[in-house]
């Protein structure tokens, strides 16, 4: 970590978005975590994410649970509500907060540990609720703040630090959201800005639960030869399948694309997401070919990225509850009981 | 002994045999012949097949307990014949359905026995096995209106309301109704001496049980968000919050709902819900029970340190571990009271009875959101799902409720920065901001140490600054709980101190001990913290006489722990078999304790 506070000012040529904001105004506190972490680089895309997203620093929501990733949303646009809960327990307090309001913007950081040990039935729920989230992992195979222990996600064969090497099967987040019905499952990795980026905006903008699945290497812990989520073996073995571009509803296609290379699919709220395919063959539109895929390279050894699943046809939460659209928490209290008269005629069953 | 509107009726039946039905037939009738009314359920947990009892206590002095006795018995559950029995007071009647004859029973020559071939004659008249086995029940009814003289007029409206999309059941029903009516008054001296005459004492009243009128209560309350997890025996408060909402909170042009209810995974993820909701800005509540509030506590604790409201309504069963899940105990004392590791310890609210439910609903989430801490609503299963009668329920239109500090926009606006813990007015609770209002109003709310600006820290004086800030806020709850309820008989030194359901088995014991010339005050605590009456009360009397349903003293431990109340004035009495406390066991426990010597 550093100890230098960050300056105050900002270049005036930084570019600015359609609020008029900049990039520093998406800033949070300094980073605590090692230098050279990957959830440092994650935080930076997600910064960039949102500024290009035109969110309104105050109608987002960062939510997350506890671990190294959970500490990030302090590191992040300072000017937005956060909650740093329990561990494990991210997606409830988000589907709470999120029924509370649905008009905000929901980003749930979370880990390794965080949602596929401690929390792996929140994770699922939240999914089987399609609660409307974008909800990120970063994965990096070990506990950090209690040193280096193996998480859920360690693949068989990676080594420690220290001691033998993983033998348990891992829990892929990217197959097991799949085969829970997530509406949008993304990898990538935290060194992969280009890719990344673009991701986690599709990922805000899709309307219901969203997951970017984040390869983002711990370099204290798990980053030495032998271990399968380190920036050398992660740069060796993945391969990008579909990535995408983002496009603003207010926006035109512009670039080419290859026919049969790319996928216009429209998200809910009028954005458009262009997918291009790196690999001609894949259909992230079908659960059951992203899973074959999916399966097919994780034993070839590799790691899949890109846009892995998408399916704009499901409704999120407050939909399938056919909730009133304005939130909850802005109902004014008059409309919310029928009064004392109404209360005399409904005892008449208890007399 | 058994008298003109003082009789207690108990029928015992088989589990899923759908006694429940004829049961309150029963009640409601007693109760519309202006006769109050007690009503109590005896369930085991399961679907089919254990046995289980409705006990019905017919009550024209208007108590509200249980009693200590049995007049008549129906003993339709030959699993259970033998113990059913026993338990038939001296002088009191036993009635079976004599298809099958006992002869084991007539070995009790104290008591009346009552056979009437139920079975025989239903299987006579209806076709179909369930509608026997239902027709049966409904026969019973027959037999004790015509033992207790009940008015038949009534039982017949009772059914026509009750079956009014389904006419054709009104005859049936009236039909087994008279089967049981006719034989019994043909074939033994009917009315019983101690049998039911109308009165004028039910008007005003009505009989609901504490689920309902939380549930009631919370809708009421404007509650927008309910989580929950399913448990025994508070799922029906989920229900009919549910009811309720369905009825008053669906938009008739759109279908489109103002309320969101969430069956959580389990408890863990209802209360982060809750949490988030509440943070956001919506009234949140989850009901739970004693396994609940245990996987509960890590949130809690949390709640409390980072200052979220929250509702619980626990309605307590018999502990430890799963105990016995479908009987009563006031078991979670301590558990609620200080829920979590650390250094906390949270507001609770005693209701005595379903009325209480309703009224402290809405004050929950009022003192919830005023304090920014987590409330919880303690009943019990006898409360939560036991028929009481009550006076009906009355809103005040003009209530408003409490939101507590909450900057606005416009306060925001106006503000150079805003800082989520700094104690403005002192009395220990500091303002807060909704998400979604201001981005001056954005704070990072955690659980790991923080200032009292809000910032990360680990330094020991700025930790201390925040935890010794909560004490200064609990202060100020104490003023703000609802007090206890007081009664002095006469000047005397003596006094039962007690709380919740056994409200009513405590005050019968009053009154029976007046007639034995033991005169007792009365204290009963409504909430912690406790109120400085209840510190006073205390110190006024020698002899304090805690009258709890669990085996460890618990709410003796929170007087002692939190009012430093002197415990050698206080003597427990403790009911903690599962079922509801009753009047003789508080005289029987007081006259003890006189007998040994103990000021009375």
């Amino acid at each position: 970590m550093t100890y230098i506070a960050k300056p105050k000012i900002s270049h005036p040529s930084l570019p600015k978005n359609k609020l008029g904001l900049t990039t520093r105004d998406y800033e949070g506190a300094v980073s605590t975590l090692c230098a050279g972490c990957g959830h440092d680089s994650v935080t930076a895309a997600l910064i960039q994410a949102v500024f290009e997203l035109d969110i309104k620093p105050h109608m987002l929501a960062k939510m997350s649970g506890i671990g190294c990733s959970s500490k990030t949303p302090a590191y992040f646009v300072s000017q937005a509500h956060g909650f740093n809960s329990v561990h494990g327990r991210m997606p409830s307090v988000t589907t709470g907060a999120n029924a509370a309001n649905r008009d905000m913007t929901y980003i749930g950081v979370s880990g390794d540990g965080d949602s596929l040990s401690i929390g792996v039935g929140q994770f699922v729920h939240a999914i089987r609720r399609n609660l409307n989230m974008c909800y990120l992992i970063e994965n990096n195979g070990v506990y950090g703040l209690t040193k280096g222990q193996f998480s859920a996600s360690a693949d068989i064969g990676s080594k420690p630090k220290k001691g033998l090497p993983n033998q348990q099967e891992p829990i892929d987040p990217a197959s097991t959201a799949l085969a829970l019905g997530a509406t949008y499952i993304a990898r990538s990795f935290s060194g992969d800005k280009e890719q990344l980026i673009p991701l986690i905006k599709g990922a805000i903008m899709h309307s219901g639960f969203s997951l970017v699945d984040i390869i983002s290497p711990c370099v204290t812990f798990n980053d030495h030869e032998g271990s399968t989520k380190s920036y050398a073996h992660t740069r060796e073995f993945y391969r990008h399948v579909a990535n995408i571009d983002y496009i603003h509803p207010t926006e035109e296609i512009k670039a080419s694309y290859n026919e049969g290379e790319a996928l216009p699919i429209h998200l809910h709220g009028g954005d458009t997401i262009v997918l291009r395919k790196v690999d001609r063959d894949y259909d992230p539109t079908s659960r059951a070919e992203a899973f074959r895929h999916l399966r097919e390279r994780f034993n070839a050894g590799e790691i899949t990225t890109g846009l892995l699943y998408v399916n704009e046809d499901r409704a999120e939460m407050h939909e399938l509850m056919q909730n009133i659209d304005t939130p909850l928490s802005q109902l004014p209290y008059e409309g919310l009981h029928p009064g004392n008269d109404e209360l005399q005629k409904l005892q008449g069953r208890y007399r | 002994m058994a008298s003109i509107n003082d009789v207690v009726i108990k029928i015992a039946t088989v589990n899923g045999t759908g006694s429940a039905s004829a049961n309150g037939l029963l009640r409601k009738a007693i109760f519309r012949m202006g006769v109050p009314v007690v009503g109590k359920n005896y369930f085991p947990s399961n679907i089919q097949g254990l046995p289980t009892w409705y006990e019905i206590r017919v009550t024209g002095d208007g108590y509200s307990c249980r009693s200590d006795r049995v007049d008549i018995m129906v003993a339709m559950n030959a699993q259970t014949y033998a113990r059913d029995l026993a338990e038939v007071e001296p002088g009191g009647c036993l009635v079976y359905d004599s298809t099958w004859p006992r002869n084991s029973l007539l070995n009790r020559d104290d008591i009346t026995i009552i056979g009437i071939p139920l079975s025989k004659m239903c299987n006579e008249h209806f076709d179909g096995a369930r509608a026997r086995i239902l027709m049966k029940n409904i026969a019973y009814v027959g037999a004790i209106a015509a033992l207790l003289q009940l008015d038949l007029d009534i039982i017949k409206g009772l059914l026509e309301e009750t079956f009014a999309a389904k006419q054709h059941l009104i005859a049936s029903n009236m039909e087994a109704i008279n089967l049981g009516y006719d034989y019994t008054s043909k074939s033994f001296p009917c009315p019983l001496p101690a049998h039911v005459e109308k009165m004028d004492a039910t008007k005003g009243n009505i009989v609901i049980d504490g689920n309902t009128a939380a549930g009631l209560g919370c809708m009421y309350a404007g509650a927008t968000v309910g989580a929950w997890y399913p448990i025994t025996p508070s799922t029906s408060l989920m229900d009919a919050f549910r009811t309720f909402c369905g009825r008053y909170r669906v938009d008739p042009e759109t279908g489109k709902r103002t309320y969101c209810i969430i069956q959580a995974e389990d408890e863990l993820a209802a209360i982060g819900m809750v949490l988030g909701a509440s943070w956001n800005g919506a009234r949140s509540f989850t009901p739970t029970s004693g396994p609940g509030i245990s996987l509960m506590s890590e949130f809690i604790g949390f709640a409390y340190y980072a200052e979220i409201p929250a509702v619980l309504f626990d309605v307590q069963r018999t502990g430890p571990s799963t105990g016995m899940p479908t009987r009563t105990q006031q078991c979670d004392l301590l558990s609620c009271a200080y829920a979590s590791h650390g250094d906390t310890k949270h507001v609770l609210l005693f209701p005595a009875d379903p009325a209480e439910c309703f009224y402290m609903s809405p004050q929950a989430f009022d003192l919830a959101e005023r304090l920014q801490t987590p409330v919880m609503v303690l009943t019990d299963l006898d409360i939560g799902m036991n028929d009481w009668m009550v006076p009906e329920l009355e809103w005040d239109d003009s209530y408003v409720p409490d939101r507590g500090k909450v900057y606005d926009a416009e306060d925001l606006e106006k503000m150079e920065k805003f800082y989520r813990y700094l104690d403005v007015d002192g009395d220990g609770i500091t303002y807060r901001t909704l998400p979604g209002v201001h981005p001056k109003g954005a704070y990072f709310t955690r659980g790991s140490g923080h200032t009292k600006l809000g910032a990360y820290t680990e330094d020991s004086a700025e930790y201390q600054d925040v935890v010794d800030r909560l004490l200064v806020k609990w202060e100020t709850a104490r003023t703000m709980v609802p007090d206890a309820e007081i009664r002095y008989s006469k000047f005397n030194k003596a006094a039962i101190l007690t709380l919740g359901s056994c409200d009513g088995a405590c005050k019968e014991a009053l009154d029976r001990l007046k007639g034995q010339n033991v005169g007792l005050n009365y204290c009963r605590v409504r909430a912690f913290p406790f109120t400085d009456s209840v510190r006073e009360f205390i110190e006024q009397h020698d002899v304090v006489y805690v009258v709890e349903q669990n085996r460890d003293a618990q709410l003796r431990t929170l007087l002692i722990t939190d009012i430093d109340a002197d415990q050698r004035k206080l003597v427990s009495l403790l009911h903690y078999d599962g079922m509801p406390i009753n009047p003789g066991f508080v005289v029987d426990g007081v006259l003890e304790e006189i007998a040994k010597g103990r000021a009375a």
